[in-house]
């Protein structure tokens, strides 16, 4: 018998042996020969990781225990890849066109990019995987118990071997699942390793299985016989439980985080599927051969109360073969490293990109900024999450000390296939939402949760009470029988309720949501992969015409700039040409040449056409709308700037005319003022040096002459009034002093006022009645609009007895006061310059300045009315309207 | 010899102020206040010396002068002509239309005279 020691030995060796393998595979990788390592073997091989310790010690143990039924976890998956590899190459083709890291990241990505979404497919995978580790560090501690038992002097302690296990793994993953951060998230020297370890357990089981058939049973017929008078042959099929775990096993084989990472994540070749199809039914077929004869003969060789499930370790064992024994060790190691391996990877990828990321990116204030610390942050987050799911699954052994094999790995299979229903709807149904997904994985999880794995593993976990009688004491809410339905088996009661409810919430809540445009544009993505892209995305150049990469990049860069970055490239190729060879790494970098000048989403899809290594996606030519509307929408910019310039010009130039029309009137005005300021100044001039200069005028004379300066010299002051209450008028600056008062009082004031001293007879004419009217307005200035208009008239009016009718009216609701004379009346062509400064339409000098009714007309518009003249009245007419209410508009 | 001279002036006051001090100096003073049918008047009395308000009812002196130059025998003319305006480029116009003095208003009455005379001198001079 094989000493413990040898044992340990023997196992470091292979570890060891192992490394070797997948640090040579790796080094193969990076230096490119790996065409060997891209076999459909491989991958086959590698899809064995579905074959865990379970499978390997398990299976014999099942059959011991529930005879044939052990066979439908062979069954699923073989089902899964005869009857179903094109919605497998489906999944890899979504995954890679993609770019998917895990289950979690496909989900995610499939409804809209959702993190919540990741993280709840993340927290469930750990949940139930957590156990199915705990499972291989019970199986290889199992192992090395068997033999240690024979074995007394090895330093086997129970508890510590298990630790050392884990630790041991953990290592190993964190080496060759982290060693570096590839953007496709392939291990090659993890993946030929494991396809290693699917060699040894395979040559192990048949290893031992020819032994037992032939060594022990003597032959193929004996044993046949052997097997047909066991209870093995005899037993019945449940066949809920058959269908049951036959749809367990196959949706584990496609929902298990481990199983997508080597066959969606680890795939090189589409193509790999199509071998796979057959040779891995073929390799569980191989696997499960010899599972009921171990059986058989363990139950009858083995003493009574032996556990079924070491059968494969202690018959060769107790038969006394040590090489077969350790071969059969070494088979079930090889199974529990490779699932703890390739789930740790799985796991903690998923775990370290959805939940520890995310966090940290959060924590870093939202600066996501990629630079060359985040790649070591990510390797940093990821060792931790393989060694804290290594701890759990270590102190989820240490804490509940195992179950039965099987029943673990079918609890953990059930947890898993609550994936199902929304990683089958998102890829095959364009209507499946986000939220349908997530309320029907919540749903299924919790079912599950409650229904079977508390239940299930750990009997402390739920109360007798709720077990018995339900929650909250709801006898429908009975983990065991909910609804009431009883007499099902565990599991399939769990599994129908939870995948069940799972999958019509999805359903239903899916048909009643509205994804968001990213989930169509996903949606559409999965749902249609086929027609989008042709292979992975990235570039391969074989096909790619250097001269139309020139062609189009001397139309975008320039000729000169283009012909020089083709020259420089194709000198760093190794200069056999003026053209360089499209190679991946060139057209990456002429992608991101064009992507300065026409945007990276507009350079990815024109190499595109051109390479034609990669069809233009959706997602590409939404980005080309995307910076084609930035594009239009700052060019419409830059239009509505340039017509605001115009506007602005135009109005530069509109206000600079007025400017030099108000400079020409302001001209004119100076020139006007000058002119009728020196004109009086000319007479007083004049006669004040008569009156000095010459000697012996008549008295009468000198009145006369002292008289006339008087007149200028009134002339002028008036003038200087009227220029002043002008400006004053015109500038805003007055202000009204609002009394009420009366019209007709007014009108009495305003007439004494102008006709006092007045040697001129003037007869005005009125109708005191019609003048009773009330107001509120500046009496004053309304009065002096009155005295100026009078004083025209009596001015102005040529005919020989003059007549001045003041007559009020109301036209429309206002309040008008007509003054309308007998004389001829202003000159049709005169009558708009009235009211223009030192407009003067008679030649007779009346000693104004032609200033009167321009203050009048600025008058009346500060009380809110208006001054007009009245033409074909006669005579002259002026009409004042006073302000609609009566009431000045107040300044 | 009647020395005559004609005065076309809108302002009353200015014309008798002038009237008086051209009397005094032995002119016989004819006075016109409009400018529209000034050029007649002119031609008709065909004066010794003109003297033109710029600023006129009808018509401005500016185009009064140069009617006038426009016509046989008012070439040389002595025409002095008054403004209020007195601004440079009233003074260019005038010189353009071909006045003999130009003068602005107020003026001393003794640079009235003593212009009336140069122009008189200037004028009688063979």
């Amino acid at each position: 018998m094989a000493s413990l020691n040898v044992l340990i030995l023997v196992c470091l060796g292979y570890v060891v042996f192992l490394f070797g393998v997948a640090f040579a595979s790796d080094r193969l990788a990076a230096t490119g020969r790996i065409r060997w390592l891209r076999s459909p073997l491989i991958y086959t091989l590698s899809l064995s990781i579905y074959c865990t310790a379970w499978t390997f010690y398990g299976a014999v143990g099942y059959a011991a225990r529930s005879g044939l039924e052990f066979v439908t976890i062979y069954l699923g998956p073989t089902l899964v890849m005869i009857g179903w590899w094109w919605g497998l190459r489906k999944l890899v083709r979504v995954g890679r066109s993609q770019r998917v890291t895990s289950i979690a990241d496909l989900i995610s990505s499939r409804f809209g990019k959702s993190n919540v979404l990741a993280i709840c497919v993340t927290v469930l995978a750990v949940i139930a995987v957590t156990p199915y580790i705990a499972l291989q560090l019970q199986s290889i501690t199992l192992s090395f118990s068997i033999f240690a038992e024979g074995d007394p002097d090895g330093f086997y302690r129970e508890g510590s071997s298990a630790f050392w296990v884990a630790a041991g793994l953990a290592v190993f993953a964190i080496l060759f699942g982290t060693r570096n951060l590839d953007a496709n998230e392939r291990h090659h020297g993890v993946v030929t390793a494991i396809a290693i370890e699917a060699v040894v357990k395979l040559v192990a089981l048949l290893a031992v299985g020819a032994f037992v058939v032939w060594g022990i049973g003597g032959g193929i017929e004996p044993m046949l016989q052997r097997i047909d008078q066991s209870e093995i042959g005899a037993w019945t099929i449940d066949k809920s439980r058959w269908a049951t775990i036959t749809f367990l096993a196959a949706a584990a084989f496609v929902c298990l985080p481990r199983m997508f990472q080597v066959m969606v994540v680890e795939n090189d070749d589409e193509r790999h599927l199509r071998t796979a199809a057959w040779a891995f039914p073929l390799y569980l077929l191989l696997m499960s051969l010899f599972v009921v004869p171990i059986a058989v003969v363990g139950l009858d060789l083995m003493p009574e109360g032996a556990n079924p499930d070491l059968f494969v370790l202690t018959i060769p064992l107790a038969q006394g073969e040590g090489g077969l024994a350790m071969l059969a060790f070494l088979g079930g190691f090889s199974s529990a490293t490779s699932m703890v391996i390739v789930a740790a990877m799985a796991l903690s990828t998923m775990v370290s990109n959805h939940i520890v990321m995310p966090i940290w990116l959060y924590s870093q204030g939202g600066g996501a900024s990629v630079s060359g610390d985040v790649r070591n942050i990510v390797l940093f987050s990821r060792r931790v999450s393989i060694a804290v799911i290594m701890g759990l699954g270590y102190f989820y052994f240490r804490f509940t000390g195992g179950g039965a094999l099987a029943s673990i790995g079918l609890i953990a299979f059930a947890g898993i296939a609550q994936i199902l229903p929304a990683l089958v709807g998102g890829l095959f149904w364009r209507g499946a939402t986000r939220t349908g997904a997530l309320v029907g994985l919540s749903i299924g999880f919790l079912l599950w949760l409650y229904t079977l794995l508390l239940p299930g593993i750990g009997s402390g976990l739920l109360s007798e009470s709720v077990m018995t009688n339900g929650l909250f004491g709801w006898h429908w809410l009975r983990p065991d029988a909910l609804f009431g339905i009883t007499g099902l088996d565990p599991t399939v009661h769990s599994v129908m309720w939870s995948l069940s409810l799972n999958t019509v919430a999805f359903c239903f809540v899916s048909l009643l949501s509205f994804p968001s445009p990213l989930e169509r544009l996903q949606g559409a993505q999965f749902v249609n992969v086929f027609d989008h892209s042709a292979g992975p995305r990235g570039w391969t150049g074989s096909v790619a015409q250097s001269e139309d990469l020139m062609i189009m990049s001397q139309r975008i860069l320039g000729a000169r700039e283009a012909q020089e970055f083709f020259h420089t490239e194709a000198l760093q190729q190794g200069g056999r040409g003026v053209l360089p060879d499209p190679t991946p790494a060139f057209l990456e970098r002429l992608e991101r040449e064009l992507g300065g000048s026409v945007g990276a989403a507009a350079a990815h899809a024109m190499i595109g056409q051109i390479v034609g290594g990669s069809s233009v996606s959706v997602q590409d030519l939404l980005a080309v709308a995307d910076e084609s509307a930035q594009l239009m929408e700052y060019s419409s910019q830059l239009e509505a700037k340039s017509s605001e310039l115009s506007r602005t010009a135009r109005k530069l130039q509109e206000a600079n005319e007025k400017l030099t029309q108000i400079s020409l009137q302001k001209d004119a005005f100076l020139s006007q003022v000058s002119h009728e300021l020196r004109t009086p100044m000319t007479s007083i001039r004049a006669f004040s040096e008569i009156l000095r200069d010459t000697d012996g005028l008549l008295p009468e004379d000198k009145t006369h002459y002292a008289t006339i300066i008087h007149d200028e010299a009134l002339r002028l002051t008036r003038l200087l009034d009227d220029l002043l209450d002008l400006s004053v008028l015109e500038s805003g600056q007055v202000s009204l002093n609002l009394r009420d008062g009366r019209l007709d009082a007014v009108l009495d004031r305003a007439l004494d006022s102008a006709l006092a001293g007045s040697t001129r007879k003037l007869l005005v004419k009125r109708q005191k009645s019609t003048e009773r009217i009330a107001l509120r307005s500046d009496l004053d200035r309304l009065g002096q609009v009155f005295i100026n208009l009078i004083a025209n008239a009596q001015k102005y009016c040529d005919a020989r007895h003059p007549i001045l009718t003041i007559s009020v009216h109301d036209v429309g609701g206002q309040v008008v006061v007509d003054f309308i004379d007998n004389g001829s009346g202003i000159p049709a062509e005169a009558q708009s310059m009235v009211f223009e400064k030192f407009a003067r339409v008679s030649s007779e000098k009346a000693g104004g300045a032609g200033l009167g009714l321009a203050i009048c007309r600025e008058i009346m518009q500060r009380l809110g009315g208006n001054v007009t003249y009245l033409a074909g009245q006669g005579g002259a007419g002026f009409r004042v309207s006073l302000a609609t209410n009566q009431e000045m508009a107040a300044e | 010899m009647n020395r005559r001279v004609l005065l076309i002036e809108d302002e009353p006051n200015i014309t008798e102020a002038i009237r008086f001090l051209l009397s005094r100096e032995g002119w016989q003073v004819q006075t016109h206040a409009d400018g529209a049918d000034a050029v007649d008047v002119i031609t008709a009395a065909a004066p010794d010396l003109l003297i033109l308000d710029v600023m006129l009812p009808g018509k401005s002196g500016m185009d009064i002068l140069k009617e006038l130059r426009a016509l046989d025998g008012m070439q040389d003319l002595p025409v002095l002509m008054l403004t209020a305006r007195g601004q440079a480029r009233d003074r260019d116009m005038a010189e353009k239309a071909g006045v003999s003095r130009f003068m602005t208003k107020p003026f001393s009455n003794a640079e009235v005279l003593t212009a009336v005379r140069d122009l008189h001198a200037q004028a009688s001079r063979p």
